[in-house]
Protein backbone atom coordinates (compact mmCIF):
# COMPACT_ATOMS: atom_id res chain seq x y z
CA UNK A 1 0.00 0.00 0.00
CA UNK A 2 2.71 2.32 0.65
CA UNK A 3 4.48 1.45 -2.45
CA UNK A 4 1.49 2.32 -4.19
CA UNK A 5 1.27 5.84 -2.02
CA UNK A 6 4.52 6.45 -2.57
CA UNK A 7 4.59 5.79 -6.42
CA UNK A 8 1.54 7.81 -6.87
CA UNK A 9 2.57 10.66 -4.84
CA UNK A 10 6.44 11.01 -6.89
CA UNK A 11 4.83 10.87 -10.36
CA UNK A 12 2.02 12.65 -9.57
CA UNK A 13 4.84 15.54 -8.64
CA UNK A 14 6.41 14.63 -11.82
CA UNK A 15 3.14 15.09 -13.82
CA UNK A 16 3.19 18.47 -12.09
CA UNK A 17 5.85 19.33 -13.53
CA UNK A 18 4.47 19.71 -17.05
CA UNK A 19 1.37 21.73 -16.32
CA UNK A 20 1.11 23.72 -19.16
CA UNK A 21 1.55 20.42 -21.86
CA UNK A 22 -1.22 18.67 -19.61
CA UNK A 23 -3.35 21.31 -20.33
CA UNK A 24 -2.23 21.02 -24.04
CA UNK A 25 -2.72 16.93 -24.09
CA UNK A 26 -6.44 17.60 -23.19
CA UNK A 27 -6.96 20.14 -25.49
CA UNK A 28 -5.67 17.43 -27.94
CA UNK A 29 -8.05 15.20 -27.47
CA UNK A 30 -11.04 17.48 -27.89
CA UNK A 31 -11.65 15.33 -31.44
CA UNK A 32 -14.75 13.73 -30.48
CA UNK A 33 -16.05 17.29 -29.34
CA UNK A 34 -15.69 18.51 -32.89
CA UNK A 35 -17.20 14.82 -34.19
CA UNK A 36 -20.30 16.26 -31.85
CA UNK A 37 -21.10 18.85 -34.03
CA UNK A 38 -21.33 17.33 -37.36
CA UNK A 39 -23.12 14.37 -36.03
CA UNK A 40 -25.66 17.07 -34.26
CA UNK A 41 -26.24 18.67 -37.20
CA UNK A 42 -26.31 15.44 -39.36
CA UNK A 43 -28.99 14.13 -36.82
CA UNK A 44 -31.48 17.36 -37.35
CA UNK A 45 -32.62 15.33 -40.11
CA UNK A 46 -33.83 12.49 -37.70
CA UNK A 47 -32.78 9.86 -40.20
CA UNK A 48 -30.50 8.63 -37.16
CA UNK A 49 -31.23 6.20 -34.07
CA UNK A 50 -30.26 9.10 -31.84
CA UNK A 51 -31.71 12.36 -31.36
CA UNK A 52 -29.61 15.70 -31.83
CA UNK A 53 -29.39 15.33 -27.71
CA UNK A 54 -28.28 11.81 -27.51
CA UNK A 55 -25.34 12.09 -29.50
CA UNK A 56 -24.32 15.36 -27.85
CA UNK A 57 -24.43 13.58 -24.62
CA UNK A 58 -22.47 10.67 -26.39
CA UNK A 59 -19.64 12.56 -27.90
CA UNK A 60 -18.93 14.28 -24.54
CA UNK A 61 -18.71 11.39 -22.84
CA UNK A 62 -16.70 9.72 -25.49
CA UNK A 63 -14.12 12.80 -24.64
CA UNK A 64 -14.27 11.74 -21.18
CA UNK A 65 -13.50 8.21 -21.33
CA UNK A 66 -10.56 8.90 -23.82
CA UNK A 67 -8.93 11.45 -21.30
CA UNK A 68 -9.40 8.37 -18.72
CA UNK A 69 -7.45 6.07 -20.53
CA UNK A 70 -4.69 7.58 -22.56
CA UNK A 71 -2.28 5.64 -22.83
CA UNK A 72 1.32 6.46 -23.66
CA UNK A 73 3.37 3.28 -22.37
CA UNK A 74 4.82 1.50 -25.78
CA UNK A 75 6.50 5.09 -26.27
CA UNK A 76 8.11 5.61 -23.06
CA UNK A 77 9.07 1.25 -23.10
CA UNK A 78 10.60 2.20 -26.70
CA UNK A 79 12.83 4.55 -25.35
CA UNK A 80 13.61 2.78 -22.33
CA UNK A 81 14.72 -0.50 -24.11
CA UNK A 82 16.36 1.89 -27.29
CA UNK A 83 18.36 3.84 -24.72
CA UNK A 84 19.39 0.54 -22.40
CA UNK A 85 17.25 2.39 -19.61
CA UNK A 86 15.26 -0.74 -19.45
CA UNK A 87 18.22 -1.92 -17.55
CA UNK A 88 17.56 -0.12 -14.59
CA UNK A 89 14.27 -0.70 -14.28
CA UNK A 90 14.91 -4.33 -14.52
CA UNK A 91 17.54 -4.37 -11.50
CA UNK A 92 14.76 -3.00 -9.51
CA UNK A 93 12.32 -5.74 -7.41
CA UNK A 94 9.35 -3.83 -9.29
CA UNK A 95 8.00 -5.21 -12.35
CA UNK A 96 7.97 -1.83 -15.38
CA UNK A 97 4.02 -3.01 -15.85
CA UNK A 98 3.30 -1.63 -12.21
CA UNK A 99 5.74 1.57 -12.21
CA UNK A 100 4.28 2.32 -15.91
CA UNK A 101 1.25 1.76 -14.81
CA UNK A 102 1.54 4.04 -11.88
CA UNK A 103 2.68 6.84 -14.27
CA UNK A 104 -0.22 6.57 -15.92
CA UNK A 105 -2.78 6.78 -13.02
CA UNK A 106 -0.88 9.75 -11.62
CA UNK A 107 -0.75 11.60 -14.88
CA UNK A 108 -4.92 11.17 -14.49
CA UNK A 109 -5.03 12.68 -11.21
CA UNK A 110 -3.00 15.74 -12.54
CA UNK A 111 -5.33 16.02 -15.85
CA UNK A 112 -8.63 16.33 -13.99
CA UNK A 113 -8.76 19.73 -12.91
CA UNK A 114 -8.34 20.71 -16.73
CA UNK A 115 -10.41 17.86 -18.10
CA UNK A 116 -13.59 19.33 -15.72
CA UNK A 117 -12.59 22.98 -16.49
CA UNK A 118 -12.93 21.56 -20.56
CA UNK A 119 -16.53 20.02 -19.26
CA UNK A 120 -17.96 23.06 -17.35
CA UNK A 121 -16.83 25.06 -20.61
CA UNK A 122 -18.77 22.78 -22.76
CA UNK A 123 -21.82 22.53 -20.95
CA UNK A 124 -21.54 26.84 -20.83
CA UNK A 125 -21.56 26.20 -24.81
CA UNK A 126 -23.95 23.67 -25.51
CA UNK A 127 -27.07 23.99 -22.75
CA UNK A 128 -28.67 21.23 -24.74
CA UNK A 129 -26.60 18.26 -23.82
CA UNK A 130 -27.08 19.42 -20.08
CA UNK A 131 -28.49 16.15 -18.16
CA UNK A 132 -28.93 14.56 -15.08
CA UNK A 133 -27.27 10.91 -14.95
CA UNK A 134 -29.04 7.49 -13.39
CA UNK A 135 -27.01 7.02 -10.85
CA UNK A 136 -26.88 3.09 -12.10
CA UNK A 137 -25.87 3.15 -15.70
CA UNK A 138 -23.53 5.84 -14.07
CA UNK A 139 -21.68 3.91 -11.84
CA UNK A 140 -21.51 1.17 -14.18
CA UNK A 141 -20.16 3.33 -16.62
CA UNK A 142 -17.40 5.16 -14.33
CA UNK A 143 -16.89 1.57 -13.68
CA UNK A 144 -16.62 0.29 -17.30
CA UNK A 145 -14.01 3.30 -17.75
CA UNK A 146 -11.50 1.61 -15.30
CA UNK A 147 -12.02 -1.32 -16.93
CA UNK A 148 -11.12 -0.17 -20.33
CA UNK A 149 -8.16 1.86 -19.24
CA UNK A 150 -6.95 -1.05 -17.74
CA UNK A 151 -7.75 -2.90 -20.84
CA UNK A 152 -6.12 -0.29 -23.34
CA UNK A 153 -2.99 -0.48 -20.89
CA UNK A 154 -2.46 -4.07 -21.24
CA UNK A 155 -2.92 -3.78 -24.83
CA UNK A 156 -0.38 -1.60 -25.31
CA UNK A 157 1.94 -2.85 -22.78
CA UNK A 158 1.76 -6.19 -24.79
CA UNK A 159 2.27 -4.37 -28.04
CA UNK A 160 5.17 -2.70 -26.29
CA UNK A 161 7.15 -5.94 -25.51
CA UNK A 162 7.52 -6.25 -29.48
CA UNK A 163 10.44 -4.06 -29.02
CA UNK A 164 12.28 -6.49 -28.07
CA UNK A 165 12.27 -7.78 -31.48
CA UNK A 166 11.86 -5.31 -33.88
CA UNK A 167 12.63 -1.81 -31.83
CA UNK A 168 9.86 0.05 -33.58
CA UNK A 169 6.74 -1.35 -31.76
CA UNK A 170 5.03 2.04 -32.25
CA UNK A 171 4.68 1.26 -35.89
CA UNK A 172 2.47 -1.50 -34.85
CA UNK A 173 0.66 0.34 -32.41
CA UNK A 174 -0.05 3.04 -35.48
CA UNK A 175 -2.01 0.02 -36.95
CA UNK A 176 -3.66 -0.51 -33.86
CA UNK A 177 -4.21 2.90 -33.59
CA UNK A 178 -6.39 3.21 -36.63
CA UNK A 179 -8.54 0.00 -35.67
CA UNK A 180 -8.85 1.66 -32.31
CA UNK A 181 -9.98 4.93 -34.13
CA UNK A 182 -12.73 3.29 -36.70
CA UNK A 183 -14.23 0.48 -34.23
CA UNK A 184 -14.28 1.67 -30.69
CA UNK A 185 -16.68 4.30 -31.07
CA UNK A 186 -14.70 7.36 -31.42
CA UNK A 187 -15.57 8.91 -34.69
CA UNK A 188 -19.58 7.41 -34.19
CA UNK A 189 -21.52 5.72 -32.21
CA UNK A 190 -21.96 1.79 -32.93
CA UNK A 191 -25.69 2.20 -33.45
CA UNK A 192 -25.25 4.28 -36.55
CA UNK A 193 -22.87 1.61 -38.23
CA UNK A 194 -24.55 -0.66 -40.97
CA UNK A 195 -25.46 -4.22 -39.25
CA UNK A 196 -22.85 -6.62 -40.24
CA UNK A 197 -19.97 -4.39 -39.16
CA UNK A 198 -21.13 -3.56 -35.97
CA UNK A 199 -21.62 -6.92 -34.92
CA UNK A 200 -18.20 -7.52 -36.19
CA UNK A 201 -16.52 -4.83 -34.36
CA UNK A 202 -18.70 -5.99 -31.03
CA UNK A 203 -16.62 -8.99 -31.24
CA UNK A 204 -13.33 -6.59 -31.11
CA UNK A 205 -11.71 -5.19 -28.00
CA UNK A 206 -11.59 -2.15 -29.61
CA UNK A 207 -15.78 -1.08 -28.78
CA UNK A 208 -14.96 -1.79 -25.13
CA UNK A 209 -12.03 0.77 -25.14
CA UNK A 210 -14.43 4.16 -25.83
CA UNK A 211 -18.26 3.14 -26.94
CA UNK A 212 -19.84 0.37 -23.94
CA UNK A 213 -18.20 3.29 -20.85
CA UNK A 214 -19.99 6.20 -23.05
CA UNK A 215 -22.67 5.06 -24.07
CA UNK A 216 -23.79 3.78 -20.02
CA UNK A 217 -22.25 7.29 -18.78
CA UNK A 218 -24.27 8.52 -21.36
CA UNK A 219 -27.84 7.32 -20.42
CA UNK A 220 -28.15 5.39 -23.02
CA UNK A 221 -30.06 1.75 -23.77
CA UNK A 222 -27.30 -0.73 -24.12
CA UNK A 223 -27.38 -4.20 -22.55
CA UNK A 224 -24.20 -4.62 -20.03
CA UNK A 225 -23.68 -8.66 -21.14
CA UNK A 226 -22.41 -9.60 -23.47
CA UNK A 227 -20.01 -6.52 -23.91
CA UNK A 228 -18.89 -7.26 -20.66
CA UNK A 229 -17.85 -10.89 -21.37
CA UNK A 230 -16.24 -10.57 -24.58
CA UNK A 231 -14.23 -6.93 -22.51
CA UNK A 232 -13.23 -9.50 -20.04
CA UNK A 233 -11.96 -12.57 -22.55
CA UNK A 234 -9.91 -9.65 -24.62
CA UNK A 235 -8.38 -9.05 -21.20
CA UNK A 236 -7.62 -12.66 -20.49
CA UNK A 237 -6.37 -12.69 -23.99
CA UNK A 238 -3.77 -10.07 -23.57
CA UNK A 239 -2.70 -10.70 -19.94
CA UNK A 240 -1.65 -14.47 -21.60
CA UNK A 241 0.15 -13.00 -24.50
CA UNK A 242 1.80 -10.12 -21.73
CA UNK A 243 3.15 -13.11 -20.03
CA UNK A 244 4.28 -14.92 -22.35
CA UNK A 245 5.84 -12.36 -24.64
CA UNK A 246 7.72 -10.55 -21.17
CA UNK A 247 9.21 -13.69 -20.53
CA UNK A 248 10.13 -14.35 -24.24
CA UNK A 249 11.30 -10.71 -24.69
CA UNK A 250 13.40 -10.70 -21.41
CA UNK A 251 15.37 -14.08 -22.66
CA UNK A 252 15.95 -12.57 -25.80
CA UNK A 253 16.89 -8.86 -24.51
CA UNK A 254 19.10 -10.85 -22.39
CA UNK A 255 20.64 -12.96 -25.08
CA UNK A 256 21.43 -10.01 -27.58
CA UNK A 257 23.96 -7.74 -25.46
CA UNK A 258 20.60 -5.96 -23.64
CA UNK B 1 37.53 -19.88 -2.11
CA UNK B 2 34.27 -20.52 -4.46
CA UNK B 3 32.91 -21.75 -1.31
CA UNK B 4 32.74 -18.71 0.96
CA UNK B 5 32.58 -16.36 -2.08
CA UNK B 6 29.73 -13.99 -2.72
CA UNK B 7 30.18 -13.53 -6.53
CA UNK B 8 31.68 -16.55 -7.80
CA UNK B 9 31.44 -17.34 -12.07
CA UNK B 10 32.92 -20.11 -13.45
CA UNK B 11 33.21 -21.13 -17.28
CA UNK B 12 31.56 -17.59 -17.71
CA UNK B 13 30.76 -17.05 -21.59
CA UNK B 14 28.93 -14.66 -23.49
CA UNK B 15 28.58 -14.94 -27.06
CA UNK B 16 25.77 -12.68 -29.64
CA UNK B 17 25.22 -11.78 -32.94
CA UNK B 18 25.27 -8.09 -34.11
CA UNK B 19 23.92 -7.22 -37.50
CA UNK B 20 26.55 -5.61 -39.98
CA UNK B 21 25.80 -3.10 -42.90
CA UNK B 22 28.20 -1.37 -45.28
CA UNK B 23 27.13 2.49 -45.62
CA UNK B 24 25.99 2.76 -49.73
CA UNK B 25 22.42 2.89 -51.01
CA UNK B 26 23.08 -0.71 -51.84
CA UNK B 27 24.10 -1.85 -49.37
CA UNK B 28 21.01 -0.65 -46.95
CA UNK B 29 19.12 -2.27 -49.50
CA UNK B 30 20.86 -5.86 -49.67
CA UNK B 31 20.59 -4.90 -45.22
CA UNK B 32 16.76 -4.60 -45.90
CA UNK B 33 15.96 -8.50 -47.03
CA UNK B 34 18.90 -9.62 -46.21
CA UNK B 35 20.46 -9.40 -43.19
CA UNK B 36 23.88 -10.26 -42.16
CA UNK B 37 25.54 -11.12 -38.60
CA UNK B 38 28.59 -11.30 -37.28
CA UNK B 39 28.97 -13.59 -33.99
CA UNK B 40 30.83 -11.42 -31.10
CA UNK B 41 32.56 -13.38 -28.69
CA UNK B 42 32.25 -11.19 -25.52
CA UNK B 43 33.24 -12.69 -23.33
CA UNK B 44 35.30 -16.41 -23.00
CA UNK B 45 35.00 -18.57 -20.21
CA UNK B 46 35.61 -16.48 -17.27
CA UNK B 47 36.26 -17.85 -13.87
CA UNK B 48 36.02 -15.71 -10.64
CA UNK B 49 35.51 -15.38 -6.88
CA UNK B 50 35.54 -12.85 -4.44
CA UNK B 51 35.41 -13.13 -0.97
CA UNK B 52 32.55 -11.00 1.40
CA UNK B 53 33.85 -7.29 1.90
CA UNK B 54 36.50 -7.62 -1.05
CA UNK B 55 37.29 -4.36 -3.58
CA UNK B 56 38.16 -5.50 -6.65
CA UNK B 57 38.97 -3.92 -9.66
CA UNK B 58 37.95 -5.04 -13.60
CA UNK B 59 40.67 -3.68 -15.72
CA UNK B 60 40.12 -3.92 -19.84
CA UNK B 61 40.09 -1.56 -22.57
CA UNK B 62 36.36 -0.62 -24.40
CA UNK B 63 35.07 -3.90 -25.71
CA UNK B 64 37.11 -5.94 -23.66
CA UNK B 65 33.83 -7.88 -21.31
CA UNK B 66 33.79 -6.05 -18.66
CA UNK B 67 30.38 -4.50 -19.48
CA UNK B 68 29.06 -8.28 -20.30
CA UNK B 69 30.65 -9.60 -17.26
CA UNK B 70 28.78 -7.04 -15.04
CA UNK B 71 25.35 -7.63 -16.72
CA UNK B 72 25.72 -11.33 -16.64
CA UNK B 73 27.00 -11.15 -12.63
CA UNK B 74 23.73 -8.45 -12.05
CA UNK B 75 21.26 -10.62 -14.21
CA UNK B 76 20.85 -8.46 -17.12
CA UNK B 77 22.03 -11.19 -19.32
CA UNK B 78 21.69 -15.00 -19.85
CA UNK B 79 25.26 -16.25 -20.55
CA UNK B 80 25.68 -18.83 -23.36
CA UNK B 81 27.75 -20.66 -21.16
CA UNK B 82 29.30 -20.76 -17.36
CA UNK B 83 27.10 -20.69 -14.46
CA UNK B 84 27.30 -17.78 -11.19
CA UNK B 85 26.19 -17.16 -8.15
CA UNK B 86 25.96 -13.70 -6.45
CA UNK B 87 25.10 -13.44 -3.00
CA UNK B 88 23.63 -17.20 -3.20
CA UNK B 89 21.57 -16.67 -6.21
CA UNK B 90 21.73 -17.55 -9.96
CA UNK B 91 21.44 -13.79 -10.93
CA UNK B 92 19.53 -14.10 -13.98
CA UNK B 93 16.60 -15.77 -12.09
CA UNK B 94 16.31 -12.04 -11.02
CA UNK B 95 14.37 -13.15 -7.65
CA UNK B 96 13.34 -10.26 -5.46
CA UNK B 97 15.62 -11.04 -2.51
CA UNK B 98 18.47 -11.25 -5.24
CA UNK B 99 17.92 -8.05 -6.52
CA UNK B 100 17.45 -6.47 -3.02
CA UNK B 101 20.85 -7.42 -2.17
CA UNK B 102 23.18 -6.15 -5.20
CA UNK B 103 23.64 -2.77 -6.96
CA UNK B 104 24.84 -1.85 -10.65
CA UNK B 105 25.87 1.78 -11.08
CA UNK B 106 26.63 2.75 -14.51
CA UNK B 107 28.24 6.00 -15.39
CA UNK B 108 27.23 6.56 -18.13
CA UNK B 109 23.42 5.80 -17.68
CA UNK B 110 21.26 7.56 -14.59
CA UNK B 111 18.42 6.55 -12.83
CA UNK B 112 17.47 9.90 -11.15
CA UNK B 113 14.26 11.58 -12.39
CA UNK B 114 15.34 14.70 -14.12
CA UNK B 115 13.10 16.72 -13.77
CA UNK B 116 12.25 16.28 -9.66
CA UNK B 117 14.59 16.96 -7.35
CA UNK B 118 16.64 13.66 -5.84
CA UNK B 119 14.77 13.23 -2.63
CA UNK B 120 11.72 12.07 -4.88
CA UNK B 121 13.98 9.25 -6.61
CA UNK B 122 15.19 8.18 -3.12
CA UNK B 123 11.64 8.11 -1.64
CA UNK B 124 10.40 6.24 -4.90
CA UNK B 125 13.15 3.58 -4.81
CA UNK B 126 12.77 3.55 -0.68
CA UNK B 127 8.88 2.12 -1.56
CA UNK B 128 10.15 -0.03 -3.82
CA UNK B 129 12.56 -1.70 -2.00
CA UNK B 130 10.48 -1.57 1.47
CA UNK B 131 12.16 0.66 3.75
CA UNK B 132 10.32 1.32 6.80
CA UNK B 133 10.44 5.35 6.50
CA UNK B 134 12.49 6.13 9.97
CA UNK B 135 15.11 3.57 8.49
CA UNK B 136 14.96 5.43 5.16
CA UNK B 137 15.60 9.13 6.87
CA UNK B 138 18.25 7.90 8.44
CA UNK B 139 20.08 6.18 5.63
CA UNK B 140 19.36 9.40 3.28
CA UNK B 141 21.20 11.46 6.10
CA UNK B 142 23.92 9.02 6.59
CA UNK B 143 24.72 8.27 3.01
CA UNK B 144 24.37 12.21 2.68
CA UNK B 145 26.93 12.82 4.86
CA UNK B 146 29.28 10.57 4.04
CA UNK B 147 28.84 12.12 0.00
CA UNK B 148 28.79 15.74 1.33
CA UNK B 149 25.40 16.11 -0.78
CA UNK B 150 23.43 17.81 2.41
CA UNK B 151 21.14 20.80 1.19
CA UNK B 152 21.38 19.76 -2.37
CA UNK B 153 18.95 16.46 -2.12
CA UNK B 154 15.90 19.07 -3.00
CA UNK B 155 17.00 20.65 -6.06
CA UNK B 156 16.13 19.58 -9.18
CA UNK B 157 18.48 16.85 -10.25
CA UNK B 158 18.99 18.84 -13.84
CA UNK B 159 20.62 21.49 -11.79
CA UNK B 160 22.76 19.55 -10.11
CA UNK B 161 26.57 19.76 -10.88
CA UNK B 162 27.92 16.23 -12.89
CA UNK B 163 29.72 15.41 -9.56
CA UNK B 164 26.62 16.10 -7.28
CA UNK B 165 24.79 13.95 -9.45
CA UNK B 166 27.05 11.16 -9.48
CA UNK B 167 27.08 11.05 -6.38
CA UNK B 168 23.46 11.33 -5.96
CA UNK B 169 22.79 8.85 -8.13
CA UNK B 170 25.35 6.32 -5.57
CA UNK B 171 23.15 7.57 -2.63
CA UNK B 172 20.04 6.17 -4.76
CA UNK B 173 21.39 3.34 -5.61
CA UNK B 174 23.21 2.22 -2.33
CA UNK B 175 19.61 3.34 0.08
CA UNK B 176 18.54 -0.86 -0.21
CA UNK B 177 22.21 -1.13 1.64
CA UNK B 178 22.96 -3.69 -0.82
CA UNK B 179 25.80 -6.45 -0.01
CA UNK B 180 27.41 -5.95 -3.36
CA UNK B 181 28.02 -3.38 -5.71
CA UNK B 182 28.92 -3.57 -9.36
CA UNK B 183 30.57 -0.19 -10.51
CA UNK B 184 30.95 0.42 -14.06
CA UNK B 185 32.93 3.78 -14.33
CA UNK B 186 31.04 5.50 -11.82
CA UNK B 187 34.00 8.53 -12.10
CA UNK B 188 33.56 9.18 -16.03
CA UNK B 189 33.71 12.02 -16.72
CA UNK B 190 34.37 13.73 -13.45
CA UNK B 191 36.72 16.50 -12.99
CA UNK B 192 39.44 15.69 -10.34
CA UNK B 193 38.34 16.49 -7.25
CA UNK B 194 34.99 14.72 -7.81
CA UNK B 195 36.94 11.54 -8.98
CA UNK B 196 38.80 11.32 -5.37
CA UNK B 197 35.08 12.41 -3.34
CA UNK B 198 33.71 9.41 -5.21
CA UNK B 199 36.60 7.38 -4.27
CA UNK B 200 36.82 8.20 -0.96
CA UNK B 201 33.24 7.58 -0.86
CA UNK B 202 33.40 4.26 -1.81
CA UNK B 203 36.42 3.51 0.50
CA UNK B 204 34.52 4.86 3.51
CA UNK B 205 31.22 2.67 2.52
CA UNK B 206 33.06 -0.61 2.02
CA UNK B 207 35.17 -0.29 5.46
CA UNK B 208 31.81 0.94 7.16
CA UNK B 209 29.16 -1.73 5.47
CA UNK B 210 31.58 -4.34 4.81
CA UNK B 211 29.97 -4.50 1.03
CA UNK B 212 31.98 -6.44 -1.69
CA UNK B 213 32.43 -4.21 -4.49
CA UNK B 214 33.35 -4.68 -8.39
CA UNK B 215 34.75 -1.67 -9.84
CA UNK B 216 35.66 -0.97 -13.64
CA UNK B 217 37.06 2.15 -14.52
CA UNK B 218 39.85 3.86 -16.96
CA UNK B 219 40.99 6.09 -14.24
CA UNK B 220 44.18 3.75 -12.73
CA UNK B 221 44.13 6.49 -10.08
CA UNK B 222 40.38 4.77 -8.78
CA UNK B 223 42.23 1.39 -9.66
CA UNK B 224 45.03 2.30 -7.61
CA UNK B 225 43.65 4.11 -4.42
CA UNK B 226 40.43 1.21 -4.23
CA UNK B 227 41.29 -1.88 -5.16
CA UNK B 228 44.10 -4.24 -3.67
CA UNK B 229 43.29 -7.40 -6.17
CA UNK B 230 42.31 -6.35 -9.99
CA UNK B 231 41.33 -8.53 -12.53
CA UNK B 232 42.68 -7.90 -16.20
CA UNK B 233 40.11 -8.78 -19.00
CA UNK B 234 41.11 -8.39 -22.47
CA UNK B 235 39.14 -9.49 -25.85
CA UNK B 236 36.57 -11.50 -23.25
CA UNK B 237 39.28 -13.66 -21.82
CA UNK B 238 40.62 -13.12 -18.06
CA UNK B 239 44.53 -12.42 -18.58
CA UNK B 240 45.14 -11.57 -14.70
CA UNK B 241 43.83 -11.95 -11.33
CA UNK B 242 45.43 -11.28 -8.35
CA UNK B 243 47.27 -8.16 -6.52
CA UNK B 244 47.82 -4.93 -8.10
CA UNK B 245 51.74 -5.11 -7.40
CA UNK B 246 52.04 -8.31 -9.00
CA UNK B 247 50.11 -7.13 -11.98
CA UNK B 248 53.08 -4.97 -12.52
CA UNK B 249 55.81 -8.29 -11.66
CA UNK B 250 53.75 -10.13 -14.20
CA UNK B 251 53.22 -7.78 -16.98
CA UNK B 252 56.07 -5.22 -16.34
CA UNK B 253 59.23 -7.00 -15.61
CA UNK B 254 60.90 -3.77 -15.72
CA UNK B 255 61.59 -0.69 -14.54
CA UNK B 256 61.66 3.14 -15.43
CA UNK B 257 65.47 4.47 -15.51
CA UNK B 258 65.11 8.37 -15.71
CA UNK B 259 68.19 10.44 -16.73
CA UNK B 260 69.53 13.64 -16.75
CA UNK B 261 72.22 14.61 -18.74
CA UNK B 262 75.19 16.62 -18.57
CA UNK B 263 74.18 17.42 -22.48
CA UNK B 264 71.27 16.34 -25.11
CA UNK B 265 71.73 13.23 -26.61
CA UNK B 266 69.96 11.62 -29.77
CA UNK B 267 67.91 8.57 -29.06
CA UNK B 268 69.94 6.39 -30.71
CA UNK B 269 73.11 6.67 -28.54
CA UNK B 270 70.63 5.26 -25.60
CA UNK B 271 69.22 2.67 -27.45
CA UNK B 272 72.27 0.28 -26.88
CA UNK B 273 70.96 0.90 -22.89
CA UNK B 274 67.08 -0.20 -23.27
CA UNK B 275 64.06 0.55 -24.50
CA UNK B 276 63.89 4.31 -25.07
CA UNK B 277 60.44 5.33 -24.02
CA UNK B 278 61.17 9.95 -23.90
CA UNK B 279 64.15 11.88 -24.85
CA UNK B 280 63.53 15.62 -24.55
CA UNK B 281 66.16 17.89 -24.09
CA UNK B 282 68.88 16.58 -21.04
CA UNK B 283 65.80 14.42 -20.17
CA UNK B 284 65.47 11.07 -21.33
CA UNK B 285 63.03 7.72 -19.82
CA UNK B 286 64.53 3.98 -20.53
CA UNK B 287 62.69 0.94 -20.13
CA UNK B 288 64.96 -1.54 -18.71
CA UNK B 289 64.50 -5.39 -18.12
CA UNK B 290 64.61 -5.92 -14.64
CA UNK B 291 66.93 -8.93 -14.17
CA UNK B 292 69.12 -6.38 -16.04
CA UNK B 293 69.15 -3.33 -14.37
CA UNK B 294 71.78 -3.27 -12.27
CA UNK B 295 73.95 -4.05 -14.81
CA UNK B 296 72.61 -1.66 -16.90
CA UNK B 297 72.49 1.23 -14.75
CA UNK B 298 76.09 0.47 -14.68
CA UNK B 299 77.02 0.80 -17.75
CA UNK B 300 74.72 4.05 -18.12
CA UNK B 301 77.30 5.24 -15.45
CA UNK B 302 80.03 4.59 -17.53
CA UNK B 303 79.34 5.38 -20.45
CA UNK B 304 77.05 7.86 -20.44
CA UNK B 305 77.70 11.99 -19.26
CA UNK B 306 75.16 11.33 -16.70
CA UNK B 307 74.20 14.43 -14.00
CA UNK B 308 71.33 12.58 -12.48
CA UNK B 309 69.59 9.08 -12.92
CA UNK B 310 66.65 7.50 -10.95
CA UNK B 311 65.26 3.80 -11.08
CA UNK B 312 61.13 3.46 -10.81
CA UNK B 313 58.23 0.91 -11.57
CA UNK B 314 56.50 2.54 -14.83
CA UNK B 315 53.27 3.87 -14.79
CA UNK B 316 50.29 2.21 -14.52
CA UNK B 317 48.39 3.47 -16.82
CA UNK B 318 51.28 2.98 -19.18
CA UNK B 319 51.63 -1.25 -18.20
CA UNK B 320 47.97 -1.49 -19.17
CA UNK B 321 48.37 0.38 -22.31
CA UNK B 322 50.94 -1.89 -23.19
CA UNK B 323 49.22 -5.14 -22.43
CA UNK B 324 45.95 -3.80 -24.05
CA UNK B 325 47.81 -2.94 -27.11
CA UNK B 326 49.72 -5.86 -27.65
CA UNK B 327 47.51 -8.70 -26.11
CA UNK B 328 50.33 -9.81 -24.43
CA UNK B 329 53.67 -8.00 -23.13
CA UNK B 330 56.90 -8.15 -24.70
CA UNK B 331 59.93 -8.03 -22.87
CA UNK B 332 62.38 -4.94 -23.75
CA UNK B 333 65.36 -5.79 -25.13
Amino acid sequence: MRKAKTLLSVYLAYMLEYRAELFLWALAGTLPLILMGVWVEAAQSGAFPLSPGEFARYFLMVFLVRQATVVWVVWEFERDVVEGRLSFRLLRPLDPFLDHLAAHVAERLARLPFVLLLTLLFFLLFPEARFVPEPLPFLLGLGLTVLAFLLRYLMQYTTALLTFWSERATAVEEVFFLLYLFLSGTLAPLEVFPEPLRSLALLTPFPYLVYLPAAFLAGQEVALFPGLGVMLFWGGVFFLLWRLLWRLGLKHYAGHGA
Amino acid sequence: MSEDAIVFAQDLTKHYQVALKEESLLATLRHFFFREYRLVRAVEGVSLAIAPGEVVGFLGPNGAGKTSTLKMLTGLLHPTKGTARVAGHVPWRREKAFLKKITLVMGNKQQLVWDLPAMDTFRLNAAIYEIPEGEFRKRVGELAEMLALEGKLHQPVRKLSLGERMKAELLAALLHRPEVLFLDEPTLGLDVNAQVAVRDFLKEYNRRYGATILLTSHYMADIAALCPRVLVIHQGRLLYDGALEGLLERFAPYREVGLTLKSPLPKEALRAFGEVREVEGREARLLVPRERLMERVAEILKRLPVEDLEVKEPPLEEVIARVFQEGHVEEPR
